[in-house]
């Protein structure tokens, strides 16, 4: 069973958003990474970056499959984990402690069309 | 089998060869002595005498598996066997060189003709280039072909393509590849395209549509006229990529379809060697519509008002010669045999064990069908239960070749069987019976699966490992 953190903000595809004031931060829930198996690749934008609510900010790849990464805000990528790119298994490792990017939002009215926890947990089995 | 692991290179011992050449080398005389034309590193070849060499390969060849050595149901693949007059016919054209002149190779430009026609003349397409060696570098070449048609009509606004979710993955990167955006188009429960998902997408700025039929389920897209009107309508062109024309050769023409552009497998429908990188043969078929942009040799002369050119000279001619050989010696009535029979055999696996594998899509399949996984995996208290992938590779102990799995991403646990209908029924008794053996393991005992295969030279390399941190080259 997939782990779903409380007081996160959840999109349709799998990623998450912890707000910060007018700051998103930004990964992937461990549904996604669960679904993804073994992590080989993290593509990640870089900081300045424009993103768009909805649009792809970058790309996860694995053994199994290669999947973008949708943005759930829209505003400018402050900081990059970058991280990742060296160890890309943290995603799996801890998918909510391993944050992607945090964008800096145009419009945190954006965050009202994503769901809470619970509304997650019904489309992530 | 004996197991062998060496690289060639472990075998070099210095100073050991398995050449002579003349003790002077008079070219090395009429080259600058000074400058940078000498190599001043050693080359690093491996040194190995003949026997070194034979030995090497030999051994590795036998720890192959293809289709020579066993069944091969590889989903989406066709991996039919290779007649092996094919080749015969082949070994006679060794000689030849593409600049020779035409007077002197008539033979081969009339085995482009003859092609050119007999595909013509079972995909209803007008005519074919042969340029494009590879199936996903005819998709790239249908695009451009696509984009060309809309350009040099003035229409330059259509910038998009739509691909539907259950598509091969080189139909988007070919897409991409060329410059287009791609749209998805959603399927419905029953694996076919949804239509009524598909309208709102049409418009002015779609340069055209990307389908498979049957497509990755192994479906007959039964409402493809309704869809080809619509494309149509909205000044699109259908574009058909040729993966799965195994079972509809001689029977259902993308032409009648409405498709505009297509390309063939040779290496999956065409009986030509597949794999390994090459060489391989992806012609591009076009409606009349389109005969002007496509980079094609008539009677040696380039006519193309496109100016596209996606490989040198004329493509893989070997490849071509062969699936030419394939047509003549089946013939117009029998080739149409191939594709029912490819069915029948898919169907007849799908039946006899749809009581032990999930079967998502339970209506009658073409030339291949999926399953999402076992329908008991054994899973219990602190075990968990068998995946595809242990299918598979448990597969690979009772000497089969796995099929595709994890594709299509439509399901979690896909497992993708494509017989082919070069395989015989009791070929497809005893993969049945395997099949059925290892879900029987899977209840019993997940455990023996995880842990498969046991009787290959290699149990499961780290593919995470292997992604993470490749290693790909070889130093001493």
């Amino acid at each position: 069973m997939a782990k779903i953190n409380e007081g996160l903000l959840y999109c349709e595809s799998h990623e998450w958003v912890k707000v910060d004031g007018n700051v998103a931060i930004i990964g992937v829930s461990d549904f996604a990474q669960e679904e993804m198996g073994d992590i080989t690749y993290v593509d990640l934008p870089s900081e300045g970056d424009t993103v768009t609510a909805g649009e792809d900010f970058g790309a996860l790849e694995s053994v199994k499959a290669s999947s973008e990464l949708y943005s759930p805000v829209s505003g400018t990528v402050i900081a990059v984990n970058s991280e990742l790119e060296d160890a890309p298994e943290k995603v799996n490792e801890d998918p909510y402690a391993s944050w992607i990017i945090k964008v800096e939002m145009s419009d945190t009215k954006e965050l009202d069309a994503l769901m809470n926890a619970s509304s997650y947990a019904e489309i992530a089995k | 089998m004996k197991y062998y692991d060496k690289l060639i290179f472990e075998l070099s011992k210095s100073g050991r060869t398995g050449y002579s050449l003349p003790s002077k080398v008079s070219d090395k005389d009429s080259l600058p002595s000074s400058g940078n034309l000498w190599r001043q590193s050693s080359l690093g070849l491996p040194e190995v005498s003949e026997l070194d060499v034979v030995r090497h390969y030999t051994n590795l060849s036998q720890m192959n598996f293809g289709v020579d050595t066993g069944f091969y149901p590889l989903g989406s693949c066709t991996m039919k066997y290779n007649p092996k007059i094919n080749e015969e016919i082949v070994g006679q054209f060794n000689g030849i060189h593409p600049l020779q002149p035409l007077e002197t190779v008539r033979g081969c430009a009339e085995v482009y003709e003859g092609i050119d026609a007999a595909l013509a003349s079972v995909t209803g397409m007008k005519h074919f280039t042969f340029e494009p060696c590879a199936g996903a570098h005819g998709e790239l070449t249908g695009l451009m072909l696509m984009r060309e048609y809309h350009f040099s009509r003035g229409d330059m606004g259509r910038t998009k393509v739509i691909v539907p979710d259950s598509a091969h993955g080189t139909n988007p990167a070919s897409a991409a590849v060329c410059g287009l955006e791609i749209v998805e188009v959603k399927s419905k429960a029953d694996g076919l395209i949804d239509v009524e998902d598909l309208k709102p997408l049409l418009g002015p700025d779609i340069a055209g549509i990307m389908m498979t039929n049957p497509n990755t389920l192994g479906l007959f897209e039964r409402d493809i006229k309704e869809i080809a009107a619509l494309v149509h309508d909205c000044g699109g062109l259908l574009y058909y990529d040729g993966a799965n024309m195994n079972p509809l050769i001689g029977v259902v023409r993308p032409g009648d379809m409405g498709f505009d552009i297509m390309h063939l497998n040779l290496h999956k429908s065409f009986s030509t060697p597949h794999g390994g990188g090459g060489p391989g043969s992806g012609p591009v078929g076009v409606a009349d519509k389109l005969v002007n942009l496509l980079p094609r040799y008539d009677k040696g002369v380039e006519k193309s008002e496109s100016g596209i050119r996606v490989s040198g000279f004329h493509g893989n001619f070997g490849v071509i010669l062969r699936a030419y050989a394939y047509l003549l010696m089946l013939g117009r009535e029998n080739v149409r045999m191939a594709g029912k029979l490819a069915t029948l055999g898919a169907n007849y696996i799908k039946e006899s064990l749809k009581d032990c594998y999930k079967l998502p899509i339970p209506t009658v399949c073409k030339h291949e069908f999926v399953f999402d996984g076992l329908v008991n995996d054994g899973a219990r208290e602190g075990v968990a239960g068998a995946t595809t992938l242990d299918v598979a590779k448990r597969l690979l102990d009772y000497g089969f070749h796995a099929p595709t799995i994890y594709f299509p991403l439509l399901f979690h646990q896909a497992i993708m069987i494509e017989p082919t209908e070069t395989e015989s029924l009791e070929t497809l008794d005893a993969f049945i019976e395997v099949m059925r053996k290892i879900a029987a393991e899977a209840a019993e005992d997940p455990e023996l699966l995880h842990s498969a295969p046991h009787a290959t030279p290699i149990s499961r390399p780290d593919e995470t490992m292997a992604a993470r941190q490749p290693k790909l080259t070889w130093f001493a």
